[in-house]
């Protein structure tokens, strides 16, 4: 059982009440909407790819304190890698939602892992991941990413 | 305030021959607007459907008004009272409604199970909607004729086990006493609504006055997913979400809300309970 502090743990409560990154980015060239029509959690990820790097990116929209904080410490670990990275990131935080993330994933993810808590909790795993979902999405240039259907990224992974 | 099983048909129904849909407007808090009703009759108007009890706000329709209105006007209503039948005495005739509906799965029946009133004189009228077996007379390769009401709506072998099943739980509430059920969630409810707004900051949505036993509620701008969560780990459950009434979530101007209900079976630790889980959010996103 997840204790409750575990899972709003105070990083995850400072980035729901003041979310980095947050706002539309003008200057984008990759973007997606993701949208989880269970509960209405609905963002959309902006992303600025320079060089194979991702220079710049902000998420807007809204949502429960796990999707927005998870939206906004995503935007923070992303910003200045490279995409390969980033999709690297975004495997890594599917793995830990499943469960099955080894080792290193883990020392990779870092602070990301106070989201572990979250994969205790089936009803509450698809509003961690829907950012990383969207970004997926963005990355790769689809222009929707929703939690169910055909656009659930989660079951088609 | 109409739940989306009294919406989606009739937009179904639309868009297969084309009815128009009117839609009556309520206040702020949850009330319909009476007036807007009466008026929302012409020529045109063929049928009149209306929750008896909102399942997200727990206002309690004025229905006996309204089937007075609608008969007046020569219109048939379908009165839907999945959250009425179980919480309040409900007499079909005493109200004048033509079609009353309601779920047994919302009154510790099983689930697949349900009752559909009709008046006999409009169900006679009514050709059947599903052909099988049990609703027939007669049948020949060249003509079949249709059982007497109810048989002809009743086609193929029923839900025996749940239908049972709804029988026993109506005797059930029955020996406890629907009026006995009504007075102890009215009181568990008042207790609440006092205590919640005791805490401050917690928006309750609804009607001021008279209520049935739901409580939806708003702690601050956390978001009802959250409380939901907080709330189950507390170890009460309340249900979070739009409540199958999203047109009404717009109208209230939230994504959500979390929503405490009362049974019968409830008492005031219950209520203290919620008031102590409804503490923790205001604890954590304080």
């Amino acid at each position: 059982m997840t204790d409750l502090r575990d899972l709003y743990q105070d990083v995850i409560l400072d980035h729901n009440k003041k979310p980095r990154n947050f706002g539309r980015l003008e200057a984008h060239n990759h973007d997606a909407h993701g949208h989880n029509p269970l509960c209405g959690d609905d963002y959309e990820i902006f992303v600025l790819v320079h060089d194979g790097v991702v220079k710049d990116i902000s998420f807007d929209g809204a949502g429960c304190a796990i999707s927005k904080a998870a939206a906004s410490m995503m935007t923070s670990k992303v910003k200045g890698k490279s995409v390969e990275e980033a999709q690297q990131f975004i495997e890594e935080f599917r793995d830990m939602m499943a469960g099955h993330l080894d080792e290193s994933g883990r020392e990779h993810l870092g602070h990301l892992r106070v989201f572990e808590g979250v994969a205790q909790l089936p009803n509450r795993i698809k509003c961690a991941v829907l950012p990383w979902h969207t970004l997926n999405a963005a990355l790769v240039g689809s222009e929707i990413a929703s939690t169910e259907g055909d656009h659930d990224e989660w079951e088609r992974a | 305030m109409e739940h989306h099983a009294n919406i989606v048909p009739w937009q179904m129904l639309r868009d297969e021959i084309g009815i128009g849909l009117h839609v009556v407007p309520m206040s702020d808090d949850g009330v319909i607007d009476m007036e807007a009703f009466e008026a929302a009759f012409n020529e045109n108007t063929k049928f009149v459907s209306v929750i008896h009890v909102s399942n997200a706000l727990g206002t309690v329709n004025p229905v006996d008004q309204m089937c007075a209105i609608a008969r007046a006007k020569g219109v048939p209503i379908l009165v839907d009272g999945c959250q009425a039948a179980p919480h309040m005495k409900v007499d079909v005739a005493a109200l004048g409604c033509d079609f009353y509906a309601f779920s047994g799965h919302k009154m510790c029946a099983p689930t697949g199970s349900g009752v559909l009133y009709g008046r006999a004189e409009l169900l006679k009228k009514m050709n059947p909607f599903m052909g099988g077996g049990d609703m027939i007379l007669s049948v020949s390769f060249e003509k079949t004729r249709y059982n007497e009401i109810p048989h002809k709506f009743e086609a193929g072998t029923p839900a025996i086990m749940p239908v049972v099943g709804l029988a026993a739980a109506i005797r059930y509430l029955d020996s406890i006493g629907l009026e006995a059920i009504a007075r102890r969630e009215e009181h568990l409810t008042t207790v609440a609504i006092q205590a919640i707004q005791g805490l401050g900051g917690v928006r309750v949505f609804g009607p001021t006055g008279h209520r049935a036993p739901v409580v939806s509620f708003a702690i601050g701008d956390v978001h009802p997913h959250d409380v939901g969560t907080i709330l189950d780990r507390e170890g009460v459950a309340v249900r979070a979400g739009h409540h199958c009434a999203q047109p009404l979530m717009r109208r209230l101007g939230v994504p959500a809300t979390a929503r405490a209900s009362f049974a019968f079976y409830n008492d005031e630790a219950d209520v203290e309970a919620l008031i102590t889980g409804i503490r923790a959010v205001q604890e954590i996103f304080g």
